[in-house]
């Protein structure tokens, strides 16, 4: 990470220097203030936050998915002491089955962060005393946030004038979800020009380089070729449902198709 | 009262009541979501005993839109304009805190004219927001003629909305590295005038009220929060103000120019929603003389950054040179990358502390963006505010929370 040059972003006091008997917490590397802290430590070092080192406004609770991760989940607390006028971030991971302790005890705020953190993210805090979903729709089922998540969603609704009410329904869309993926094919991979030993530097006397291998190219994991586009079946087409045949057929009454007739002749 | 009745039909306290008697238990009302004082789509479920509020359920997300959801499949310029529809009652302010999270995690320098313009424009956005928030709390509690006169004033800063950036709400005007454009001298001169002659409309709206007898029944002592409670409950801005903690952002961790500006900071004595109004009332003041300030000192020169690889060139020099209209191409197209980091920043909106917590991958999409909505916390206190008050105090707690729910829901 670049130093920051920024001289105009809300600027704080510096670091307190009692941080540094904070125990059960190791640094978290960045640009912000930030430790790690166990789960099982949370509430506690949280309490000796609030208590002794003056922290006294929970700000926000932030949850974050890295899927790739044993423990995908992340919940970063956000404080603020008004008093040393300093910021400082608690990380705790977990997955989907672990619960965090919550702190609603420290901080009645924590009550609805909590709730969005699991209405977002599907990840429970053990101890919040109504733990019940808060943004998303009456009903709704899944976790929005996820990184597995699609954008659009599986349900949709409109009112139905046949019903008379509102009715759910699975998403359709007319459009292909699109997305770009700008990042450039020949960023992250290294490529040498065939005979081109000039490239890196060598050893005199070392053996001549091998030739590179043209044909493979170097995957890059950046960006993975999805999966081909095909049309196999009609709806793959975009195109709409397929015309009633009924309409095709021609009624009795309608003129039958004649023959191409000559130009006529001149009278 | 029930002893004289008693008294009157002869009961002791205690019997059992006779015929015609009604037991009365507490039940329970529905306050919106479609209410003109819910300010938005609130819903209170709200439990009552006679008159007086036991219990209130607030349920929000009825404008949940998804914005951090979305904000995570578009380039960090494409999800500027998702925060003119966060708290579309001060746009400008919503998009500071994005700009300015950015430009922490790429440690860019922003021209001293933009932050003077940003400064400038964030407190326009200010009065703009509590002309708005002053006067409807003010119809809430049953008065007409301030709101019109407060509207009057919110027109003109709509007025220098359109002039600056072309839009009168949704302005999209803040940009990492600047600001979209620049500022003619002839609207700084308006402005100016605009500040001399126009702002004596909102003394005088506020003159109708402040000391009206019927107004402070309706706020005074209602709603009180003590210092202790706002500090537990995460209250920031007017809130906390309000309550006796001398606490603003733009005081304690300046950003852009506002450690060069001279400013009060009102602060309340009961943490009523009194106190709250006109705390309000007094920030419009100090805006004005930030404003004034801002005019008086602007400087010449860029609005926004001399990195190109960050900020587009001007239109006309894309037309003439063929660097620039590469530039140009690559940040409207790919956009520019955001070297991996966290950052958490925060500004003082007008109604509170509106924070962004930004994780970059190095991509030029953020992966993930947490908005820390003001009034979030704010609502959450309703049920302890409202205790043992009667129902017609919730729409002054209502107002004097200053809630939108753009934001609130996000």
């Amino acid at each position: 990470m670049a130093v920051s040059l920024a001289n105009h972003v809300p600027t704080y006091a510096d670091e307190p220097a009692s941080l540094a008997n904070l125990s059960r917490a190791r640094r978290h590397e960045g640009v912000e203030t930030a430790f790690d802290v166990d789960r099982d430590d949370l509430v506690e070092v949280m309490r000796s936050l609030r208590d002794e080192h003056e922290y006294q406004q929970l700000m926000e609770i932030a949850g974050v998915d890295y899927p790739e991760r044993p423990e995908r989940f992340e919940v970063v607390y956000c404080l603020l002491s008004l008093t040393k006028n300093h910021r400082l971030h608690i990380h705790v991971s977990t997955d989907e089955k672990t619960p965090v302790p919550s702190v609603t005890g420290l901080w009645p705020v924590a009550g609805w962060l909590e709730r969005e953190v699991y209405d977002m993210y599907g990840v429970g805090f053990a101890g919040n005393p109504d733990l019940r979903r808060i943004l998303t729709d009456y009903g709704f089922e899944g976790f929005p946030q996820r990184k597995d998540f699609p954008l659009t969603g599986y349900v949709e609704l409109r009112y139905s004038e046949a019903e008379k009410r509102v009715v759910y329904e699975p998403v359709s869309l007319a459009q292909d979800f699109r997305t770009f993926d700008f990042l450039m094919p020949w960023e992250g991979a290294e490529y040498r020009l065939p005979g081109d030993e000039k490239a890196t530097p060598e050893e005199p006397g070392a053996p001549s380089p091998v030739k590179a291998n043209v044909g493979a190219r170097t995957p890059n994991s950046k960006t993975p070729a999805e999966t081909p586009k095909t049309t196999e079946k009609p709806a793959d087409t975009g195109a709409g449902a397929e015309a009633n045949k009924a309409a095709a057929k021609k009624s009795k009454a309608a003129p039958k198709a004649k023959a191409p007739t000559k130009p006529r002749a001149k009278k | 009262m029930t002893q004289t009745l008693d008294v009157m039909v002869g009961g002791a306290p205690g019997d059992k009541p006779t015929a015609g008697d009604q037991t009365v238990s507490n039940y329970t009302i529905n306050f919106g979501p479609q209410h003109p004082a819910a300010h938005g789509v609130l819903r209170l479920i709200m439990e009552l005993d006679g008159e007086i509020v036991e219990r209130v359920d607030p349920h929000v997300g009825l404008l949940h839109r998804g914005t951090e959801k979305l904000i995570e499949y578009k380039t960090y310029a494409q999800a500027l304009p998702y925060f003119d529809r966060l708290d579309y009652c001060s746009p400008m302010c919503m998009e500071h805190s994005y700009v300015l999270a950015v430009e922490k995690l790429m440690g860019l320098e922003v021209p001293i004219r933009a932050q003077y313009i940003r400064t400038l424009m964030a407190e326009l956005t200010r009065i703009s927001n509590h002309m708005l928030n002053l006067g409807s709390h003010i119809m809430d509690v049953g008065a007409m003629t301030p709101n019109l006169w407060l509207f009057e004033v919110r027109e003109d800063t709509l007025v220098f909305y359109e002039r600056v950036s072309g839009a009168r709400m949704h302005a999209n005007y803040f940009r990492v590295g600047g600001v979209h454009q620049d500022i003619p001298e002839k609207v700084l001169a308006d402005m100016g005038d605009w500040l001399d002659n126009r702002l004596h409309l909102v003394e005088d709206a506020i003159s109708l009220v402040a000391d009206n007898r019927i107004f402070k029944q309706r706020n005074v002592d209602i709603g009180t929060v003590t210092r202790e409670d706002a500090i537990a409950w995460g209250f920031s801005g007017p809130m906390i103000r309000a309550a006796g903690v001398p606490w603003d952002i733009r005081r304690s961790q300046p950003y852009e120019v506002y450690d060069r500006m001279d400013f009060d900071i009102p602060v309340g004595t009961k943490g009523d929603c009194y106190d709250r109004f006109m705390v309000r009332v007094e920030e419009v003041r100090q805006s004005a003389k930030i404003m004034r300030q801002c005019l008086k000192e602007m400087p010449s020169g860029p609005i926004g950054t001399l990195d190109r690889k960050v900020f587009p060139p001007s239109r006309g020099e894309m037309k003439q040179s063929m660097e620039a209209l590469i530039h140009h191409f690559k940040l409207y197209t790919e956009g520019y990358h955001v070297p991996a980091g966290e950052v958490y920043v925060a500004t003082e909106s007008p109604k509170g502390e509106f924070g962004v917590y930004l994780v970059a991958d190095g991509t030029n999409k953020p992966y993930r963006c947490k908005i820390r909505p003001t009034a979030f916390s704010h609502l959450q206190a309703m049920d302890f505010m409202m205790k043992g008050h009667m129902l017609a105090d919730t729409t002054a707690v209502l107002s004097a929370i200053d809630v939108v729910f753009g934001e609130c829901d996000r």
